[in-house]
């Protein structure tokens, strides 16, 4: 029970001082290479205590930051192929849009030539102009024969 | 009896698939980086709601006139700039030579800006971000030296980016991964404008929302975070003593002139593949007033963010100190809180003065840091990735930050290509049998080639001279002689003719009177203070050397005489062309004279170019 425990010599931390002994020689490892080894593996000495570096202090070794972790390939270029794929994989898609667009539009006026040359008997004419190319040409509305309700009397 | 319309010249022209389409075009063109990372800065020190005031006064007088004056040229006589300014009137297609050259430089290190977009979109798909640790020198023992000695933000930008070098002079070698970089961003830049507007149309509609869409979430989240409150007051505290002094007034005159894109030949480009008759005078005023209020709502979320990072910059401080204090007077844990800290200070201070003195304590104030001031790319890549990494979540924040910035960049390449590819296609000098997808990709293999210089170690720098030089000057000039241009060789009365036939209406005393007198006048008290404000100072750039004494400042050193020839070349080879082919016509002119078959040309009307 917690009253069954005295506390005396009260101090405001919990602090200790310790040495570290070689296990072959019967002598302390000196200051120098257990601060080095502390600063090495800080976080594991912390997660023993369960405390961070804010809530356990060593006396004049400053927390470091623990070795990032660096993958083998670098996530980046992985990144960076899949874009690269998507972007060329559209210009070839419109450039053969393109291409196939130009050979139709070709295709038909040459179409439209081979009818001209050939027998202008075996095509409908009207005028010595053949009925195709006067739906393809592009016409002027003659304003004064169009069909305007206007112009016509109502009953 | 109603006559007919007559039906329209088949002139195989491209045409908008709808007039959103169009409008949407000349808003991304318009709404860019600057809108994000100049606006705000400008705001913030030419004291912020204060700064309003000039900058709508400059909109009124300045920017929409002049943006109604290229809508309506390019929509009335259909052609892009180089056409369009010889049909007005041969001595004056210098000025169309002028923006497309403009257009052309810009194009080039804009796209090198978006590259270090892009590189830094790919690496935000990593846990941890990269810049956020430092990694470890040669022999492992501790931290790379540079990165300690500045952040990781700063390392990771200054060297794992561009790789810079100390010194202008000293080239460097290319960086390869920014090559790779640089190559994706002209193939995305030659897929969306491969056909001209047909392809460019359906790209818009993605790359000139989503910015606002990433806007908005950035706003919602920003006004969450804490401190955002102290930015946002900051930034809007109105400070009207500033406005006695006459550089802001330059500011936000240079400000609203290159955030509209006005004089790249663009807007004219965008609108020449408008129908005849469309209103000009509503597009105009509608673009103007969404470029506006994009840059305040894109400034919101930009000072939320930075308000935040001043403030966990603040409590890092203070924790330190109050850690620091803990440990050198054995207090308990939670004695001393962020609240109660100046009070405990001040009583130990007075009670203990030798000690706290020894501890050297860093004084924190929440002004000083959110006085830390930024434009530009430093904003973007060092500020905003730093407070990126102090969010919740910050893959999904980097990677929605850099598509905004991407997006952004892209409309205006869009703007800027048009402005390069539309005069090339119009001049009898290209044959016609040339598909369009070839000339913009010669066009876009071309600028990545000369790009490549760039991405040499000493690139930022030079980044900063095109930035500096042939972005700024050229395209004042060649907006005024655009006003005068238009205003005294084609005559305001003949253009209101023209735009009364476009839109219906005559333009009222308002354009009548910035046409004629406010916008000229105007734009050459800009020019001249601006070329005696750059004449001023000496031109020296900052340059970072881990080697400098004082790093991490930088250093700031001069340019050698053969960098500032080029910086006066950059500045004056557009403008020259102007005094060039006005010459070159008045020449044949005299030669032409003494020729007695010789019949001048018409003079040209809107309206006749479109019956």
């Amino acid at each position: 029970r917690i009253s069954n425990v005295l506390l005396c010599n009260v101090t405001d931390r919990v602090s200790f001082w310790f040495v570290v002994t070689d296990p072959k020689n019967v002598t302390t490892v000196p200051g120098r290479e257990v601060e080095a080894a502390i600063r090495m593996s800080r976080s594991r000495i912390n997660s023993a205590f369960l405390l961070s570096d804010k809530t356990l202090q060593f006396l004049k070794i400053t927390s470091t930051l623990s070795p990032p972790v660096e993958p083998s390939t670098p996530v980046w270029l992985i990144v960076f192929g899949v874009v690269l794929c998507l972007i060329v994989a559209g210009i070839v898609f419109l450039i053969i849009a393109g291409i196939r667009q130009h050979k139709k539009k070709n295709k038909d006026s040459t179409e439209r030539e081979n009818l001209e040359e050939k027998g202008e008997a075996s095509v409908t004419a009207e005028n010595g102009i053949p009925c195709e190319t006067l739906d393809l040409k592009a016409g002027h509305i003659n304003g004064v024969f169009a069909a305007d309700d206007e112009r016509f009397t109502s009953l | 009896l109603s006559v007919p319309p007559e039906t329209p010249k088949e002139d195989g022209r491209p045409k908008w698939d709808n007039k959103f389409q169009y409008i949407l075009s000349c808003i991304g063109f318009a709404v860019g980086l600057g809108n994000v990372w100049r606006f705000p800065y400008l705001c913030q020190i030419h004291g912020g709601g204060a700064f309003l005031i000039p900058y709508f006064i400059a909109l009124l007088f300045e920017g929409i006139p002049l943006l109604h004056l290229e809508l309506a040229l390019g929509q009335c006589l259909r052609k892009g700039s180089i056409g369009a300014w010889n049909t007005i009137s041969p001595y004056l297609g210098g000025i169309g030579v002028g923006s497309w050259m403009v257009s052309l430089l810009i194009s080039l290190y804009y796209n090198t800006i978006l590259t270090w977009v892009m590189w830094y979109f790919i690496n935000s798909f990593q846990e941890p971000l990269p810049w956020s640790v430092c990694p470890l020198n040669e022999n492992r023992t501790g931290l790379n030296e540079e990165c300690y000695e500045s952040t990781s933000v700063n390392y990771f930008w200054y060297r794992k980016t561009l790789n810079i070098t100390p010194d202008v002079t000293e080239s460097g070698t290319l960086q390869w991964w920014l090559i790779l970089c640089l190559a994706a961003c002209w193939a995305i830049v030659y897929l969306c404008t491969i056909r001209g507007i047909e392809t460019t149309g359906k790209a818009i509609y993605v790359t000139a929302i989503f910015p606002y869409l990433v806007l908005t979430i950035f706003l919602i989240h920003g006004l969450t975070l804490p401190g955002a409150t102290d930015g946002l007051v900051y930034l809007f505290t109105p400070n009207l003593n500033t406005l006695k002094n006459p550089r802001v007034w330059l500011d936000a005159a240079t400000q609203i002139f290159f955030s509209l894109s006005l004089a790249f030949g663009g807007l004219i480009a965008f609108s020449s593949y408008n129908p005849p008759k469309n209103d000009c005078e509503k597009d105009a005023v509608t673009v103007a007033v969404v470029n506006s209020v994009t840059s305040l709502y894109a400034s919101i979320p930009v000072f939320s963010v930075l308000g935040f990072k001043a403030t966990t910059g603040y409590w890092d401080c203070l924790d330190r100190n109050i850690i620091n204090i803990i440990n050198e007077f054995d207090l308990p844990e939670e004695t001393i809180m962020r609240q109660n800290y100046t009070a405990w200070l001040s009583f130990l201070n007075s009670s203990y003065p030798e000690k706290i003195a020894g501890l050297k304590l860093k004084s924190c104030d929440l002004q000083e840091f959110l006085d830390q001031s930024v434009s530009g790319t430093g904003l973007a890549f060092i500020i905003f990735t730093q407070s990126i990494i102090l969010m919740p979540g910050s893959q999904a924040w980097a990677i929605l930050f850099f598509i905004m910035l991407f997006s952004l960049g892209l409309s205006s390449m869009f703007g800027m290509i048009e402005g390069v590819f539309t005069p090339l296609l119009e001049l009898r000098i290209i044959s016609k049998s040339i598909p369009k997808e070839l000339l913009s990709g010669i066009i876009c293999l071309m600028c990545f080639l000369i790009a490549l210089c760039f991405t040499l170690g000493s690139g930022s720098y030079w980044i900063d001279i095109f930035d500096s030089y042939s972005g700024s000057l050229a395209l004042l000039v060649i907006a005024f002689f655009e006003v005068i241009g238009v205003a005294y060789v084609y005559k305001v009365k003949r253009f209101s003719k023209d735009v009364k036939w476009m839109t219906g209406r005559k333009p009222n005393l308002y354009w009548q009177i910035t046409w004629r007198f406010i916008s000229p006048l105007l734009l050459l008290i800009v020019l001249v203070s601006f070329v005696t404000l750059q004449i001023q100072k000496a031109p020296s750039y900052a340059a970072w050397n881990p080697k400098y004494e004082g790093f991490p400042m930088k250093e700031e050193k001069v340019y050698p005489a053969w960098v500032l020839a080029i910086c006066v070349l950059l500045a004056v080879l557009p403008c020259v062309f102007i005094p060039l082919v006005a010459l070159f016509h008045l020449i044949k002119r005299m030669c032409r004279s003494k020729d007695p078959s010789f019949v001048p040309p018409e003079v040209f009307s809107c309206q006749e170019a479109n019956s």
